[in-house]
């Protein structure tokens, strides 16, 4: 595509929606840089759509703002807004052909017969669908369909494109291949991406940083890593990625699990409810002799082995604290001196991969 | 074996329910057919003799023929103000709160579920005060207000299965909410729209209630002067009206059949 157009960043601040007694987006404050793939990422019912909705302009915050680049654009109707938007039910139009419904935005911007022929040609090319413009819809499959959609949203080169769990409807196969692919376009396109899934390894997968949405408030934005690694909450650190937590005691900046002082290399942050020690199942190291020194002991009893293809679970009875998961990977290297049921096991877990957080951020 | 036979068994009594109702549903319409035919100056069942003469007496009576063009022209403007009023009232439902749109569907349905005679009461006494009786807007009003949730229902019906997610679609990508309405949502509930017209023709047509106590002198409807001629002789010229009246009918609505099969094919 031409670099005719420039990304717009998207300032949104102190935006409220309500219905009824239920707060859909309370006072949410976000910056998505230019040219950013942000990723809105929360459980159903979170508010994350809504605040997509908001963005396109379908749905009237109640009080707050939000600006393309240094246009406020609350009261802009959805079709003076200049945006792409991909759909979940790719919501194509079904009595049109491919070329036509990718045309379509040019149609309505009044470009000539001509020209959308071969802007709508262009745009199928970089979905990898050229030469499918006289198809029907109903002929395509459930792929195809995606990239025509995208094609679509992108045709008009729009300095914005929102997509609303564009790949939900995929099977898992196709969803990871179109992940891949998605981030690609987005590297190739000059335009601000506004992602919405609630599927956690596809915003670690696609993103740029992902906002972690709930009870329509933003939990965290952060970059995939950093909130994998360093979430600011225990909903965050539960929710992304795969997790044993255990309640801990925090007191002079230090936390302890039972007895024991835990090591951190981050500080502990500050919230309410408590504090939880998150495990990752990966970051726990065995260890054949005794735990190191530098390391906190989580050592306990093999309570079970459960064999997944790529990686073993192994079910660890703490001394103390209770089950935790570890994961180790399935070739020789990962299970040689691993174990058996019954047995005790080494556990490792270093300063670096210590997440302590609170049960609710301040 | 058994359970063959008692499905054949129960096959058989289908069969022969279906007919029954066929029989007594079609054959009291079909029977005015062979009557119009009749060259007895009455009406008679089976006709003696075969003429043409009661066609020729409705087609050259000025009575009859300004009663025919008055009820066309009121069936013809019922449709065009029922069709898109109606289209746009459930387009309007559907994008209402729930709540809202099960009040309204409520509301909506009243001139169906009301009894036409109170309603033609109603109308009659505000008319007066209006002015309206007697006129051709009045009847072009009363049969509006009767055919909208003809409309509105089928309207509703096509809406359910459209994702709407395509209005939104369009909307985003540049087109005002009425250019989406028109060139997205529109060509695909074509065939609700052109449903909730045929119905809201043929329920205009049809009316008699109403038009009795609304419609008269010049502006008289077909079915006003047919009940008023029934009443004061039995005259086979009403057979050949009534034939009329249902092949203009059957016509409209294998129009609409057709109109559907053929986007039906397109898809």
């Amino acid at each position: 595509m031409s670099s005719a157009t420039q990304s717009l960043p998207i300032e949104i601040s102190s935006l409220c929606k309500a219905y009824g007694s239920v707060k859909a987006l309370d006072d949410v404050s976000l910056n998505i840089a230019a040219g950013e793939f942000l990723t809105l990422l929360g459980p159903s019912g979170s508010g994350k759509t809504t605040l997509l909705m908001a963005l396109a302009g379908f749905s009237r915050p109640d009080s707050g703002s939000i600006r393309f680049g240094d246009q406020e654009v609350i009261a802009t109707p959805p079709h003076k807004r200049g945006l792409g938007m991909v759909f979940q039910s790719y919501a194509l139009f079904p009595f049109m052909t491919v070329a036509e419904n990718v045309a379509y935005p040019l149609k309505i911007r009044g470009v000539s017969k001509s020209d959308q022929k071969t802007h709508a040609e262009r745009a199928l090319d970089t979905v990898q669908l050229g030469g499918y413009g006289d198809r029907r819809i109903t002929q395509l499959s459930g792929g195809q369909r995606q990239r025509v959609a995208l094609a679509r949203a992108m045709v008009f080169e729009p300095q914005i494109i929102l997509m609303d769990e564009p790949l939900s409807a995929l099977d898992k196969q196709l969803r990871e291949h179109m992940q891949i692919e998605l981030k690609a376009l987005h590297q190739k396109l000059d335009a601000t991406v506004v992602y919405v899934t609630h599927d956690q390894r596809e915003a670690l997968t696609m993103s740029d940083r992902i906002a972690v949405v709930n009870h329509g408030r933003i939990e965290q934005v952060e970059t995939p890593e950093r909130l994998y690694r360093q979430p600011s909450s225990f909903f965050v650190a539960d929710f992304v990625g795969e997790s044993v937590s255990l309640p801990v005691k925090v007191a002079n900046d230090t936390a302890q699990l039972g007895e024991r002082a835990l090591k951190s290399d981050s500080p502990i942050a500050q919230g309410s409810g408590g504090h939880r020690l998150v495990i990752r199942p990966e970051l726990l190291e065995v260890t054949s002799g005794a735990v190191p020194e530098t390391a906190n002991d989580l050592s306990g009893h093999v309570h079970d082995i459960i064999y997944q293809g790529d990686s073993v679970l192994v079910i660890v009875q703490h001394d103390s604290a209770g089950q935790i998961n570890v994961r180790v990977p399935a070739n020789r290297a990962g299970q040689t001196g691993l174990p058996s049921k019954g047995e005790r096991i080494g556990l490792a877990l270093h300063p670096e991969d210590t997440i302590i957080v609170p049960e609710h951020a301040s | 074996m058994e359970q063959v036979g008692q499905r054949k068994i129960d096959g058989l009594w289908l069969t022969v329910v279906g007919i029954a109702v066929l029989f007594f549903l079609i054959l009291p319409t079909l029977i005015v057919i062979p009557m119009s035919f009749s060259g007895a100056s009455f009406l008679e069942f089976p006709p003696t003799s075969f003429s043409f003469r009661w066609y020729t007496a409705y087609l050259t009576s000025p009575e009859w023929m300004s009663a025919t063009r008055t009820s066309l022209i009121a069936a013809i403007l019922t449709t065009l103000i029922a069709t898109p009023l109606g289209s746009l009232c459930a387009y309007g439902l559907h994008c209402s709160a729930p709540r809202i749109r099960n009040a309204a569907q409520i509301l909506v349905i009243m001139p169906i579920v009301v009894p036409v005679i109170l309603i033609a009461v109603g109308v009659f006494s505000l008319y007066a005060k209006l002015g309206l009786n007697y006129t051709l807007a009045g009847v072009v009003i009363a049969h509006t207000a009767l055919a909208l949730p003809f409309v509105i229902v089928t309207v509703m019906s096509g809406l359910q299965n459209y994702d709407f997610d395509q209005e939104l679609a369009a909307r985003s990508l540049g087109a005002s909410r009425a250019y989406a309405l028109w060139t997205v949502t529109v060509p695909q509930v074509k065939f609700s729209i052109q449903t909730g017209a045929f119905l809201a023709f043929i329920t205009s047509l049809d009316e008699v209630v109403i038009s009795m106590l609304v419609s008269g002198g010049d502006n008289a409807t077909i079915t006003r002067r047919m009940f008023n001629s029934l009443r004061d002789q039995l005259d086979p010229t009403i057979a050949a009206i009534s034939t009329c009246l249902i092949v203009v009918s059957v016509v409209a609505l294998v129009g609409v059949q057709l109109i559907g099969r053929s986007k039906n094919v397109d898809k």
